[in-house]
């Protein structure tokens, strides 16, 4: 990991107008660092902002939606000029496979025609150099180029999901966003496709942010895991230190709320739910349903701090130990 | 009957006519099935948790919607409580039904939007004409507790919007166990709940369990079966080709499938990455079963032998497999 993050995305927020004074703050002040051909797995629970994060990175929120926070591709703003600086990087650098992309493509239109469509809105290439282009890219994903010809339905689930893939690629973008890529999908077709997303990354020097709620598929494929609470990134770090020494407890009940094939200890649930993001909070948003909480938690928001090598977190608990030990 | 098992199904056998169409039925093409379940056997003791695993397609949910009578089977017969429910009139099986209950996956879609937790939960006690009115309240009131929703006043007059996910699938679970019922169908009980909370409904499944429940538990999940099934079952296209002790089947499987199934599945600790075992193709469509081992077209170590012969489960190092390499 040398050289510059190709993506850097710092103090995120994110605000939907709900009309009538109403307010939602999905997304408070999340940051995000990428190196070039790093996995990244951004997880967390269902409403804590990963997919409004990843929505925001392609300035594809909808009208009610406003945004502040820098989002750096290669060091460049790319938020600062809002939509106008923003639609040239959309899918040329930086692209998205959306949740259910595989369900997405329009059944009564040849794949191949779909992904010749999308280079041609981008000027990528157009005519015979498009269909060229779009055979390579099926052969990319694991597809034959003649099945360019196939309409959606004759392809199983996986296949689709692989010219979703195919389609992103479509404009050599260096940021890939992939968004739960495998949910819907068979533990075996899952599997190919997670070997999928880390070939191209490796080939391509693509950068991934694995977004999903499924704590072992980043275990397994991503170098570094973001984990996502309440609108805000909660702990960063290398996947290794934060399975070994996790040092939020969200991250720490988050594994030991996961069923595992080896797990001799038992499966505990992280009692109650998020808070509501409809208010301001005091404190740390996890202190209610937090194993180890004290008087500062409530009183007092964490900071994401240093709390080791490349590995942050924003717990009270985590500072006060990196405090207390000797320089 | 004490020592008979609660529910023993016996070479069951379920199979969907395919639509030939109009120009099909004119040319008298021959009808084809969907062989979605085809001949298997389980039991389930009373307190017992048996998991059915298996990938989409396999007939998982087909047999539970036939140990639930919620389809007539083509053949085979299903035992609760010592008695064949697969001949029964729809009359002769509404006490039958009190003995089993089934909880199903989408506690979003399962529950009436316009019932209150109370409503929902004394439906079954009407249905079945139990109880006054005093003591169907008292029975909710119980049933809600058994769930977990406790005190039972708070939830009482709730709608399900107002409710979590994790709650509103105490509440499904709730208006099963309000019928005392002896055997508990899940279909794929958390796999739309948070991760957070997925642990808290397997626990509360865990606790009936203990109570003498038997609970036949369908999911997609190896790991969430492994943690909470004394036994597991591994289906593929309509089949079980492999049966016994959840760690018995999941540490030493022996079906050249199962453990396949288990090589893909993503473990918790990054430190544990191993080469996964991606089998080739897709599973078959079940119109079209393989002859000989219908896992013969994309096993690793099929060979002519295995076209010939169709498998059935036999001993193997403390479990079942169905498979003539063994």
């Amino acid at each position: 990991m040398s050289g510059a993050p190709v993506l850097e995305v710092q103090d995120l927020h994110v605000w939907f107008d709900l009309g009538q004074g109403r307010e939602l703050h999905p997304v408070q002040g999340a940051g995000i660092t990428l190196d070039r051909g790093e996995r990244m797995g951004l997880v967390g629970e269902s409403g804590c902002g990963k997919t409004t994060v990843s929505l925001a990175l392609m300035g594809l929120l909808p009208p009610n939606a406003s945004v502040a926070g820098r989002v750096l591709l290669d060091g460049e703003d790319i938020l600062a000029g809002g939509e106008e600086t923003l639609r040239p990087h959309r899918w040329n650098d930086i692209a998205m496979v959306f949740q259910g992309a595989m369900n997405a493509f329009n059944p009564v239109k040849r794949i191949g025609d779909q992904i010749c469509e999308a280079m041609e809105l981008h000027a990528v290439a157009r005519g015979r150099a498009a269909e060229t282009r779009c055979g390579e890219l099926l052969e990319l994903v694991g597809i034959r180029a003649e099945r360019a010809r196939r309409f959606p339905h004759e392809f199983s689930g996986g296949m689709r999901q692989r010219a979703a893939i195919a389609m992103a690629l479509a404009c050599n973008p260096r940021v890939l966003l992939a968004d739960e890529p495998t949910t819907a999908l068979d533990v075996m077709v899952q599997a190919q496709i997670l070997q999928l997303l880390q070939q191209i990354s490796d080939d391509l020097g693509l950068a991934i942010v694995l977004i999903t709620h499924d704590l072992p598929i980043v275990a397994q494929t991503c170098q570094t895991a973001s984990v996502m609470y309440a609108g805000r990134i909660v702990e960063v770090g290398p996947t290794v230190a934060l399975h070994d020494a996790p040092r939020h407890p969200y991250t720490r009940m988050l594994f030991a709320a996961t069923p595992d094939l080896a797990g001799t200890a038992g499966v505990v649930s992280i009692p109650g739910a998020p808070p509501r993001l409809d208010r301001e909070l005091a404190g740390c948003p996890f202190a209610p349903r937090c194993d180890s909480t004290f008087a500062t938690c409530t009183e007092r928001l964490p900071r994401l701090l240093p709390v080791g090598d490349d590995h942050l977190a924003a717990c009270h608990l985590a500072a006060g130990h990196l405090a207390g030990r000797p320089a | 009957m004490s020592d008979a098992p609660l529910l023993e199904v016996r070479d069951l056998q379920v199979h969907y006519p395919l639509p030939r169409g109009l120009a099909g039925t004119l040319a008298r093409r021959e009808e084809r099935v969907v062989r979605a379940v085809d001949g298997i056997s389980l039991t389930v003791a009373a307190g017992e948790l048996v998991a059915l695993v298996g990938e989409s397609g396999c007939g998982k949910t087909t047999t539970a919607q036939a140990v639930m009578r919620m389809l007539v089977p083509q053949a085979g017969s299903v035992e609760i409580d010592g008695r064949d429910i697969a001949p029964l009139s729809e009359r002769a099986l509404r006490p039958v039904r009190r003995e089993a209950q089934i909880v199903f996956q989408d506690p979003y879609e399962s529950l009436d939007p316009r019932y209150r937790v109370r409503d929902t939960v004394v439906e079954p006690l009407v249905i079945h004409r139990i109880g006054s009115r005093e003591d169907r309240t008292e029975r909710v009131r119980e049933a809600l507790e058994r769930a977990g929703l406790s005190p039972a006043e708070l939830y009482l007059d709730r709608f399900p919007h107002e409710l979590s996910g994790g709650q509103r699938q105490r509440v499904a679970i709730a208006a099963s166990l309000v019928l005392e019922p002896k055997l508990l169908v899940a279909d794929e009980p958390v796999s739309m709940l948070d991760v957070s909370v997925r642990a808290g409904i397997l626990d509360l499944l865990d606790g009936l369990r203990r109570g003498g429940l038997g609970i036949l538990m369908i999911t997609h999940d190896l790991s969430t079966a492994t943690q909470y099934a004394d036994r597991i079952m591994v289906m593929y296209l309509g089949r079980i080709v492999e049966e016994g002790p959840a760690r018995e089947v999941v540490g030493n499987p022996r079906h050249p499938y199962t453990q396949a199934l288990i090589s893909v599945v993503p473990r918790r600790d990054p430190h544990d990455r191993r080469q996964p075992q991606i089998l080739q193709g897709e599973t078959p469509n079940p119109v079209d079963i393989p002859a000989g081992c219908r896992f013969h077209p994309r096993c690793p170590i099929g060979d002519d032998g295995c076209r010939a012969v169709d498998p059935h489960l036999e001993p193997t190092q403390g479990h079942r497999a169905a498979c003539i390499k063994l």
